[in-house]
Parts: structure tokens; C-alpha cells; sequence
């Protein structure tokens, strides 16, 4: 047998399609007679809406249809909340989701009013300014700290208050350690609102065959079966009636989980009624509007520690700002909760979260989903802590680990899936001081730093941990097919977006059943394959879709064993699977390619043998019991320039667990693919918003996110711990590169700032605000200052 | 038809086509919504974002921004035009070779831009790859293993002598 194809850092199978522009994504469709839509959207922050006066719009020539929710009769009705909230004793959650088109009110800006159906989109949007809304405007909840003032407008009025929830959990008694405690630092901490920024905006095409009656939907998401569903119930159909196609999406990183946003309930919904193809594609200004974020958060934490700097306990209050509506549940503030204890031990927490709505763009998970946040607070908290202490900041983090022999390891505080934060398996201190080799942290610190510093230069270094809660369940599915030609069929239900899933999974296929990734053909995200399972999300697609790939292909193995074993008589240790055919081994008389026992198993005449199915075809379903636990390292050294307050990443490592590798190649991808986005946040990546809601940088132009000249070459190693929780020992990586980025940045800045600089306690740390957090350094004494002359 | 269109006289990928389009459009879409390659993508139709990056006459430029009528009679390449008769553009090659590309949606304008720099300088250095593809924005990937696709291109191609 060939060598495993698992663990092999393959080309892509993808590739030759993507790379040479052949890759259908949905801006790609095109259907005979289609029509556009376009849709009007909110310029107020909050109002209340007067009236909209669509007629001229309808009048407008080439325009087919105008909607506005009235229109909208009995199909007009609120989202549904995605993710109820955990069975959390004492938990308060008011819900609040939005209806497809405003009604009675606006709450953020670019809630959308109306929908314009034309000819082409040119003329929708020119009908669009002939739309006359009427909207008194209210004052705008912009500040996530001011939101449940008594003066506060409501954003809900229906719910009496600005709070969408109120979530305490807790373990063992914070307040006698924090007595017991030698040292105690307090802390607060923001961190501030970004997009998810993928390449490709949202977009959706419908088209509704009446003669078939059958609707065909080719939507941008990360859920394409959840999406089927609610798409047949909301219109009356049968499941089967309706197929969702994600074709190739242009990145997802979150937001493209969310569902259903408006233009995924009305488009399909007009293109039955106008029996007509209807198209919309998201323009980026709008993205920037109606495309969920993520990030606003503002903590007060504490850490209490013993003299030689053991973790006691921790404490930590923080607001999450959900914007206007809820629909997510509290995934992302839970995950910030439990992230936070990363791979530490702590023996208490007191830890509560405040959730307020405000008046801007709703908030879903965009990758790392809250886990950044947490990771920020306690690494940071660690950071303060051993420097008061006069205790290195890689030892404090050695003496708190987990120990190695410890796992599973329960935290006893209840995680995203609603079961206790287990860590199934993890070896935290290799990881470190790999890392710690490999950014050459004893030379960094016993002279590097300050030869640079006698030369002028301000160099700091970063060295943070992290564990990340991937793979979680419920399921997902797979059928694997062999065709009569030998070609395998892989069909799977989640959605890709450039994660190299279509390889991935391929060859764990191709390594059960001895086929060349060449001659598998793996299909994701069209329910017109496979319609069972729930989407990408939480790291997940390589744990959860990837076991039930690998499981179907084993099951497949096993009727290929038993036929042929049958066929010519002997035992099945005695057959082998190679190169597309099932052999005796050592025999090469007796030999059959897949494709021929596939015909063979599917007779014309004769008969199927009792217990066989026809064909070698086999569904297999994977849903874990909890998630797989990956974590990592990520050390950094930065060079800030005094004159500009520049910041410039001189090197970067990240020494990472995600368990067994199924393509390594793909994983790097992965960890550097988050990085730059880490980095992206950590830096500059931030929406702006004045008193009144209004976006000031929806572009990007105006909102930067990293360039080819920002992202220095990232190095990467790898530790292995399997998962135990499922056969192939996988666990997620698509988000980690992003969740410890902001804790390394901030320390190895802090860090180049010198001793006596003001706290690095916020993320992005653009240089205008570092310039301001300089200013007071450079004001009170401390380095470095440019008002000093800089570096010489 | 509309009224308003035009007859453009376009050489695309080494074809020439005369086809009816908007006065108004840009060669971006013309490319896809006129001529049906959507190889070329649209991620933001501002000049901020690089996707609509095509080789008018040797030089990336952005199709967004390119009104169809200024690419009249020019040399169009599309990422669908790169592989000559020999089989797939080195460029293509390196990037699976070396995982460059993710969900792709960038792909298209970073293998342009890229393949108009190898046309006029066949070794880049590191920095010059970068500059050439700074205008390209790509969420995906950090950018790395790009560097590392678009230099081995280069060995392929160019090398030393050019
Ligand atoms: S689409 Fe042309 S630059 Fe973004
Ligand atoms: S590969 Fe997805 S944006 Fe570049």
C-alpha cells in the first residue's frame, strides 16, 4: 500500500478550477430573464418610521416591483432566534430579531426599507431614489457603556430596556481568594468592532421552475441545509422541493452563517411570485452596513495571585455589545467567557457578562468569535501580574498550565455547546518552549532588547497562549459513492470558503479506500447532494464533516472487503485496496477495480444478497460529544518607530495543536490566512461611528485591512495531542491564527514602550492611538518619546 | 436593447469580439455580464480592493475603474486568458503548488497583477513582489504563501538570464 495520503501536504484538487477562473461563485450565475433586486436602506442610525411612498419608484421604467413591509402581507415575520440561550441558572435574555424589511422602526443604519425588483440593477437603484421615506429620527445608543443609562432611547421598546442579557457563571469562592491573595491587578479592557471583511460579498440568485415546481437558490452561506429548510417552511414547499447551492464562496469568516438575513428571505420569495430568476449581489458600501461584526467589548478584570505568581482566582465583568438585534444567542460573549481560562489553572472565577443592544449592525461570530477577547483579558492580566511580581512573563504562564497528565480537563463552567468546557487533550508546555526557541527569547531578553535600545531602536516581544473550543456538534454527513467509471463520489453538507475541504476530505477518503485524491470527486454545500447537517462554523468543517467522510469511506471499505472476499474465497486479511482496484495481495490474477465490483454489486438480474445494499455507496453521520480542544502559541517581536508610532512585526511564530494534520500545507494556510486577520484587528482594523450611528469608514479605502506589505512571513510548528473525541484525532484550525494576535501585539508593544509606560489595555492600537498612549508616556518620563528626539 | 449601447470593439485573451454593451459599463462588466468570463471578480467596483485586476496592453489595471470603451481596440488578458498553448501560466502552477490560493475570489487579479510584473521583470525581488500585489486584497491567505507561488514562478520563468 502507498504511503497514508493523510498528513501529506497535496496539491489541492480545487485549484485547477479556482486558479484558472472556471470556479462558479454565485455573482457567477446567470439565468435567462433574470431580474435584479435592490434594496433601500436606512440612512438613520433610529427613527421612527413615518411613511415610505414607493409610487414613483413603481412607475420608474424597468421596474417590475416595489416592496416595503406592508407589502409584505403574512410573509412579513422576525428571524428566529439561531441559538437559544444555555440552561445557565439565573441567565436573563430578551430577544430580539429582525423582520425582513422595517417595520415601524429603523435600529441601525443600513436596515433595509424596501425592495426594488428591475431589469437590471442600474434601474433598481436609480427607482430606489424615487423611494420617499418619511422617518422622525432618534437620538442613536452608540456607546456599548451608555447604552442602559436611564436617558438611554430604547431600541426595543416592546422589551423595556436596552439589555439583551444578563449571564453570570462562576466556580469555587473568588472573593476569599482575592482576600488570600498576595497580589491582585485590576485591569480594563476594550477591545473594539471590526468586519469580517471577506473578498466576496453576500449575494443570492433564485430561480423558481414552475413546470418542475422546484426553486433552486445559489446563496453566499456557510449553511446551506439550515437555509433549505427554513427556506421550504417559510414558503410552503416540501424540503425536497427546494435546493440550496453555496458554490464556491469568496471567505466566509462568520458573518455568512447568519440566517436568515433579509435579502435570503425575500429574494427567493419574489422569484416564485414573479416566476421570474432574481439576482442580488451585496455592493461592498452595503456590506459594510448589512453584513454582521463583530468585536465590541469593554472588561473589568482582576487576577488574584500568589507571591510566586499561581493563579487564585479571577474575576472579570464585561458588556458585549450585540448591536440591534440578537439573533445569534450569547455564542459570541459565552465564548469569551470560557476562552478566557485558556490553558490555565484557575481555581476560581466570578465572571458576568452585560449584553446591550445599541444602533448599529448586528452581532454574529466573525472568526474567533469572542475567543480573542478572552484570551486578550487574561493573557494581558498575566502580563501586568508578572511584571509586578519582577517574575518573567514565560514563566508565569509555565507555572499555570494544565499539567500534561491532566486531560480531559473540566473548567466546570458551561461552554457555546452548552456542555462544561472539557479539554479533551493538550500539552501546553512543548508548545511553549518551542515557541519560545524559536523566536529566540533568551537572547531577546538577555541583550537583544538592549543592544537595539542602545541604538535607538524600541524592540518588543509578545509571547502569549491560547486554547480554542473547536469541532463542535451537532453533526454532519457524508455519502461516498463509487461509480461504475471507478470515479469516487464524496457528498457532504457543509459549506467551504476556502478552506480546502474539497482536498481535505478527499483524502481521507482516498486513504481508506486506496484511491488517488484525482479520481475523487468531493461536492460541499449543495443540498441537491446530500441535505443533512448544519454548516461551517466553530472550526468545525475537518472535525465533524471530516470523520463522517472518513466513516462512510470505511463503511464502503468494508462492503468492497466483503464482496470480494466472497467473489474469490478468501479471507478479507487477505485483500488489499490499491490504486482504485481490490486485490489479493500478492496475487495481481485477482484484481478488480472499484468501478467494476460497483457494477457487479449492482445487478441487473440475479439477486442483492441479504444484509448487502446495492452498490458500494455508504452514509455515515459524525456528531461529537463535545468539542475537540486545539491550542497553541504565538510569540512576536515588533519594532516601534517614536517618531510615527509605527508599529512594524520584525518576526512572528506560531507553535500550534491542532491535533492529527490532514494536509499541512492547508493548515499553514489556515494559521497564517488568521494571523492576518489577527493582526488586522490588533492594529488598525476598526468601524468608526459617530454620536449619531453613522459609519464613518465604510470602505477600504477608509478601513484598512492588511495588505501584502503589512503581513510579515509568519513560522509555524506544530505540536500533536489527538483529540480522543473523534477516530481521526482532528481538531479545527480555521480560527485560531486569529484569537491570540491582539494579546501578543499589545504585550510585545507594551513591551517596546519600556518600563513605565501607560498600560496597553485596548485593541486596535492603531498608531494614532498608540501616538496618544506615547504622549503620556513621553509626558511622564518614560520611553520612549519622541518629544526626546527619538531614536538617534 | 438598450438605447444607450454601443458596439465595442474588444481583443480579449487574443479574440477579437465586437459586442453590444451599456455605454456606461465598465470593462469589468463587460467581461463578465456582456462576454460571460467571470473569471474576473468584483469585490468592491470602488479601486480599493484589486479583484477586478486584469493586462490591458502588458499593464495591470483596475476593470472596475476602466470605463469599456478606454479598453477599445487594447490587448485584454483575463485570468482565464493566461495559460498559453503550452498548458497553464507558471504562475498557476506555483500557486497550487504552493497553496496561494484560498477561497480564490482574489486569485484572479493577485495572478494578474502578478503575471504582468514576470512580463516586465522575469526575477523579481521579495519587495517588488509585494509591491506589485499590495493593491490586491486577500482575507484568506496572509499573503505568504503568495510571495512564495509568485517567486517560484519566477525561478521557473525568468531566472537570471531573463
Ligand atoms: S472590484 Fe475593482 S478594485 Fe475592487
Ligand atoms: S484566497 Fe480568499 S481572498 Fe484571497
Amino acid at each position: 500500500m502507498a504511503d497514508s495520503l493523510i498528513g501529506q501536504g497535496i496539491r489541492r484538487v480545487e485549484d485547477p478550477v479556482l486558479l484558472t477562473g472556471r470556479g462558479l461563485f454565485v455573482d457567477d450565475v446567470h439565468r435567462p430573464g433574470m431580474l435584479h433586486a435592490h434594496f433601500l436602506r436606512s440612512d438613520f442610525a433610529h427613527g421612527i418610521i413615518g411613511s415610505i411612498d414607493a409610487s414613483a419608484a413603481r412607475a420608474h421604467p424597468g421596474v417590475v416591483a416595489v416592496y416595503t413591509a406592508d407589502d409584505l402581507g403574512d410573509y412579513w415575520a422576525k428571524g428566529p432566534l439561531l441559538v437559544p440561550p444555555p440552561p445557565i441558572e439565573g441567565l436573563v435574555f430578551n430577544e430580539a430579531t429582525a423582520g425582513p424589511l422595517a417595520r415601524g422602526k429603523v435600529r441601525h443604519v443600513g436596515e433595509p426599507l424596501a425592495m426594488v425588483i428591475a431589469e437590471s440593477r442600474y434601474v433598481a437603484e436609480d427607482a430606489a431614489a424615487h423611494i420617499v421615506v418619511d422617518v422622525e429620527p432618534l437620538p442613536a445608543v452608540v456607546d456599548i457603556e451608555r447604552s442602559l443609562d436611564p436617558e438611554a432611547p430604547l431600541i426595543h421598546e416592546e422589551l423595556g430596556t436596552n439589555l439583551a442579557a444578563r449571564v453570570g457563571q462562576s466556580k469555587g469562592d473568588y472573593a476569599a481568594a482575592a482576600g488570600g491573595a498576595h497580589l491582585v491587578v485590576k485591569r480594563r479592557f476594550t477591545y473594539d468592532r471590526g468586519v469580517s471583511g471577506a473578498m466576496e460579498n453576500r449575494g443570492i440568485v433564485a430561480d423558481w421552475d414552475p413546470v418542475s415546481e422546484k426553486l433552486t437558490v445559489w446563496d453566499t452561506t456557510q449553511a446551506p441545509i439550515p437555509i433549505r429548510n427554513g427556506l421550504a417552511r417559510l414558503l410552503g414547499l416540501m424540503e425536497s422541493q427546494v435546493r440550496v447551492v453555496a458554490p464556491f464562496i469568496g471567505g466566509g469568516f462568520g458573518p455568512k452563517i447568519m440566517m436568515f438575513y433579509p435579502e435570503e428571505v425575500l429574494v427567493p420569495w419574489i422569484a416564485m411570485k414573479l416566476g421570474r430568476p432574481v439576482k442580488w449581489i451585496e455592493d461592498r458600501q452595503e456590506s459594510f452596513f448589512s453584513t454582521t461584526q463583530e468585536r465590541g467589548q469593554v472588561h473589568e478584570a482582576e487576577l488574584a495571585v500568589d507571591a510566586e505568581g499561581r493563579i487564585l482566582g479571577v474575576r472579570d465583568v464585561f458588556i458585549h455589545d450585540t448591536g440591534a438585534y440578537d439573533p445569534y444567542g450569547l455564542t459570541v460573549p459565552i465564548n469569551a467567557q470560557c476562552t478566557l481560562l485558556g490553558p490555565y489553572e484557575v481555581p476560581s472565577y466570578e465572571s458576568e457578562f452585560t449584553v446591550v443592544f445599541t444602533n448599529k449592525t448586528t452581532v454574529t461570530p466573525v472568526r474567533g468569535a469572542g475567543r480573542q477577547h478572552g484570551v486578550f483579558v487574561m493573557e494581558r492580566l498575566l502580563d501586568f501580574a508578572a511584571a509586578e511580581l519582577g517574575i518573567d512573563r514565560v514563566e508565569i504562564r509555565r507555572r499555570n498550565y494544565v499539567p500534561a497528565g491532566s486531560f480531559p480537563f473540566n473548567h466546570k463552567v458551561l461552554f457555546q455547546d452548552f456542555a462544561d468546557l472539557v479539554y479533551d487533550s493538550g500539552d501546553y508546555l512543548p508548545a511553549l518552549d518551542r515557541a519560545v526557541e524559536m523566536i529566540g527569547y533568551e537572547d531577546f531578553v538577555k541583550g537583544g532588547q538592549a543592544a537595539a535600545r542602545a541604538e535607538g531602536r524600541h524592540l518588543g516581544m509578545g509571547v502569549v497562549s491560547y486554547v480554542e473550543g473547536t469541532g463542535i456538534g451537532p453533526y454532519e454527513g457524508a455519502r461516498v459513492t463509487v461509480e461504475p467509471s471507478g470515479i469516487v463520489r464524496v457528498a457532504t453538507g457543509v459549506g467551504t470558503q476556502g478552506q480546502g475541504h474539497f482536498t481535505t476530505f478527499a483524502q481521507l477518503v482516498g486513504d481508506v479506500l486506496g484511491v488517488g485524491v484525482d479520481r475523487i470527486r468531493v461536492t460541499t454545500g449543495d443540498t441537491g447532494e446530500f441535505n443533512w447537517g448544519t454548516g461551517t462554523f466553530a472550526s468545525r468543517g475537518i472535525v465533524v464533516a471530516g470523520n463522517a467522510c472518513w466513516e462512510a469511506a470505511r463503511m464502503v471499505r468494508a462492503k468492497v472487503l466483503a464482496l470480494a472476499s466472497k467473489r474469490w474465497g478468501v479471507a478479507e486479511s487477505e485483500l488489499e485496496l490499491v490504486d482504485g482496484s481490490v486485490r489479493v495481495a500478492g496475487d495481481p490474477g485477482r484484481s478488480m477495480e472499484l468501478g467494476r465490483l460497483a457494477v457487479e454489486a449492482n445487478p441487473l438480474r440475479g439477486a442483492v444478497t441479504p444484509g448487502m445494499e446495492p452498490g458500494l455507496e455508504a452514509t455515515a453521520y459524525f456528531g461529537p460529544a463535545s468539542g475537540a480542544t486545539a491550542s497553541g502559541v504565538h510569540a512576536m517581536i515588533v519594532e516601534v518607530d517614536p517618531d510615527t508610532a509605527m508599529v512594524e512585526i520584525l518576526k512572528y511564530v506560531v507553535v500550534h495543536d491542532c491535533g492529527e494534520v490532514v494536509n499541512p500545507v492547508i493548515v499553514e494556510g489556515q494559521i497564517h490566512g488568521g494571523v492576518a486577520h489577527g493582526i488586522g484587528n490588533a492594529f488598525y482594523e476598526q468601524l468608526v461611528y459617530d454620536d449619531d450611528g453613522q459609519l464613518l469608514n465604510a470602505s477600504f479605502m477608509d478601513y484598512l485591512i492588511p495588505t501584502a506589505t503589512d503581513v510579515p512571513s509568519i513560522e509555524t510548528a506544530h505540536v500533536v495531542t489527538p483529540s480522543p473525541l473523534n477516530p481521526l484525532g482532528v481538531k479545527g484550525v480555521g480560527e485560531a491564527g486569529s484569537i491570540p494576535t491582539g494579546a501578543a501585539f499589545a504585550q510585545a508593544v507594551q513591551d517596546a514602550l519600556g518600563s513605565g509606560a501607560p498600560d496597553v489595555c485596548e485593541i486596535p492600537l492603531s498608531p494614532n492611538r498608540l501616538w496618544e498612549i506615547m504622549e503620556v508616556a513621553a509626558r511622564s518620563g518614560a520611553r520612549p518619546g519622541h518629544a526626546e528626539g527619538g531614536a538617534s | 436593447m438598450d438605447p444607450s449601447t454601443e458596439i465595442v470593439r474588444l481583443v480579449v485573451n487574443g479574440q477579437s469580439r465586437e459586442v453590444g454593451v451599456p455605454t456606461h459599463f465598465t470593462l469589468l462588466e463587460a467581461l463578465r455580464y456582456v462576454l460571460g468570463l467571470t473569471g474576473t471578480k468584483q469585490g468592491c467596483d470602488k479601486g480599493d480592493c484589486g479583484a477586478c485586476t486584469v493586462i490591458v496592453d502588458g499593464e495591470p489595471v483596475l476593470a472596475c475603474l476602466t470605463p469599456v470603451w478606454e479598453a477599445e481596440g487594447r490587448e485584454v488578458t483575463t485570468v482565464e486568458g493566461l495559460a498559453g498553448p503550452e498548458g497553464i501560466h507558471a504562475l498557476q502552477d506555483c500557486f497550487d503548488l504552493h497553496g496561494a490560493a484560498q477561497c480564490g475570489f482574489c486569485t484572479p487579479g493577485i495572478l494578474c497583477s502578478a503575471a504582468a510584473l514576470l512580463a516586465g521583470n522575469p526575477s523579481p525581488t521579495r519587495e517588488e513582489i509585494r509591491e506589485a500585489i499590495a493593491g490586491n486584497l486577500c482575507r484568506c491567505t496572509g499573503y505568504a504563501k503568495i510571495y512564495d507561488a509568485v517567486e517560484a514562478a519566477a525561478l521557473r520563468t525568468g531566472g537570471p538570464q531573463g
